[in-house]
């Protein structure tokens, strides 16, 4: 459905919601992988992102991003200048991700490092500022950013989606949507969960002490509204 | 929200209130969020649409590339043609201002899209100050505005890269026309043939920007859109009506998009963008942007 106000919006620093206000959201997605700004960033810029990626400030906006900046803030413009004011060593590269028909032509892979945690992250810039998380840590997800997510990879255990929707629910948290899949029977399982509200750490720092959790992301909004 | 701009106008005449009205209430009733809360963002969203035309008022403004900047700036100083001094110069001048800030990333509002934000603000703002119409109807044009493109959106698409410039300026050129001549105290049935007349004059207009960058032609198709759109609304107020309804005139322009070349769709692959002098430019400009990079 379409709201009037994706029509009359979103605010956003210029020149184009895919190119530069989807390429900041995908950078704020790849922050909240190592909990806060990445000291130190790889940005493998694929495609469309590549060819045309800095006549549209694609690498000021991915920068922005990972440095907390949202879409419609004006520092976005000068996040490289800042980048370098802060000490931060972020790198872009031009690659090919894969073939044409796989890979979207706006697609970035981005590899953070924030003190003694490294994740890496594969997302795609959709068009009107729409974002598509498809990997992290090589493990296929669909993460879209409109709603607070919750991502991990669990030993595929009896139980473990009611522990997790307990241990949700004592928190108040509710579910928005779940989904769970695995490569094969007794093989890893993979949660992808959006909440309605947004988890704080304590939440996630419990699911990973979780004996059978291999690990858990949470990945803040990063929608329009 | 509605899918059908006929369907909005006659339940907007049958009840005596505004295609704003009947949007309002369809988004309250969409997204959970009260009126009072849709018209504020509205405000915010008018309040950094007059920021972004400020800012682009100024001369030494140019984009990185340096493909566009400036020319907002000579429609206020440079020397007058035979519109000087009237709206439809002030309108000209406050497209191009908006799409220069968004070349130059500054701050604006994607309605309906980054590469489209020109037309619209131009329109309602350049029409509220010359006829002196307070902010609150300006608020109430952008609910309008909004529900026409939500039609648009539905039944056609917003994007240049699905359906050509007629989906991003086009459309919001027919925004801007329906959404202007209620906000001028138009009825509902002369707000969709606005709509109607400034989209058909757009029909086929192909998306061909040097490079793929957001700049060239986007900042001067933003004027001619904002041109068109008033063309269409001072036809409308005159009591023109266009005999094809709104929503086939919507629904032909995604068919037109769906059909066209993919060359014709944001690739850079064809149009201006293809001509030797749009080739060897984007070929200067982005060489230059790279070394500027380091």
């Amino acid at each position: 459905m379409v709201s009037l106000l994706d029509i009359i919006g979103p605010v956003m620093v210029g020149p184009s919601s895919s190119h530069t206000a989807g390429a900041c959201r995908l950078g704020l997605l790849a922050r909240c992988l190592v909990g806060g700004t990445p000291q130190s960033a790889r940005i493998e810029l694929h495609g469309s992102f590549a060819r045309t990626g800095e006549g549209h400030g694609t690498d000021k906006a991915i920068a922005g991003g990972l440095m907390g900046f949202r879409p419609d803030d004006e520092r976005l413009r000068v996040a490289l200048d800042i980048m370098d004011r802060e000490g931060l060593d972020y790198i872009f590269e031009k690659t090919t991700l894969g073939e044409d028909n796989d890979v979207h032509p706006n697609t970035v892979r981005i590899t953070v490092t924030r003190d003694d945690r490294t994740a890496v992250m594969q997302g795609s810039s959709l068009g009107a500022g729409r974002v598509l998380v498809t990997q992290i840590d090589g493990y296929p997800v669909e993460v879209t950013g409109n709603l607070n997510t919750i991502v991990l990879v669990a030993e595929d255990v009896k139980g473990s989606v009611a522990r997790i929707a307990t241990l949700l629910a004592d928190a108040e948290l509710n579910i928005a949507t779940l989904r769970l899949s695995r490569k094969q029977r007794g093989g890893d399982a993979f949660m992808v969960i959006e909440l309605d509200e947004q988890p704080g750490e304590g939440v996630r720092d419990t699911i990973r002490a979780l004996p059978w959790v291999r690990w858990a992301f949470r990945l803040d909004k990063v929608g329009a509204a | 929200m509605y899918k059908s701009l006929a369907e909005a106008i006659r339940d907007a005449e049958s009840r005596g209130v505004s295609l704003a009205t009947v949007a309002l209430e369809a988004e309250a009733a969409d997204g959970g969020r009260t009126i009072a809360d849709i018209r504020d963002a509205l405000t915010r969203a008018l309040h950094i649409m007059r920021g972004a035309i400020t800012q682009g008022e100024n001369p030494a403004l140019r984009s990185e590339s340096g493909l566009v900047g400036g020319d907002a700036a000579k429609m206020i100083s440079g020397p007058p043609g035979p519109l000087a001094g009237t709206l439809f110069r002030d309108v000209l001048m406050r497209a191009l201002a908006v799409q220069e800030v968004n070349a130059c990333m500054g701050v604006i509002v994607a309605a309906p899209t980054a590469g489209g934000a020109g037309v619209l603000p131009a329109v309602l703002t350049g029409i509220a100050l010359a006829k002196n119409i307070p902010d609150e109807k300006v608020v109430d044009a952008l609910a309008t505005a909004g529900l026409i493109g939500a039609v648009v959106a539905e039944r056609a698409s917003l994007s240049g890269a699905e359906g050509g410039c007629q989906a991003e300026t086009g459309a919001a050129a027919g925004m801007a026309a329906g959404a202007a001549v209620e906000m001028l105290g138009g009825t509902p049935t002369q707000a969709g043939h606005a709509t109607a007349l400034a989209q058909q004059g757009t029909l086929g207009l192909v998306c061909d920007p040097l490079g793929g960058l957001v700049e060239l032609p986007c900042v001067f198709r933003n004027a001619t859109g904002a041109a068109i759109a008033l063309a269409a609304i001072e036809m409308a107020m005159a009591g023109v009506t266009f005999a094809i309804p709104v929503d086939e005139v919507i629904d032909v322009m995604g068919e037109i998009g769906k059909s066209m070349d993919v060359r014709y769709r944001e690739t850079a692959g064809g149009g201006l963008a293809a001509t030797p002098t749009g080739r060897r430019l984007a070929k200067e400009r982005l060489v230059q942007i790279k070394r500027a990079g380091g």
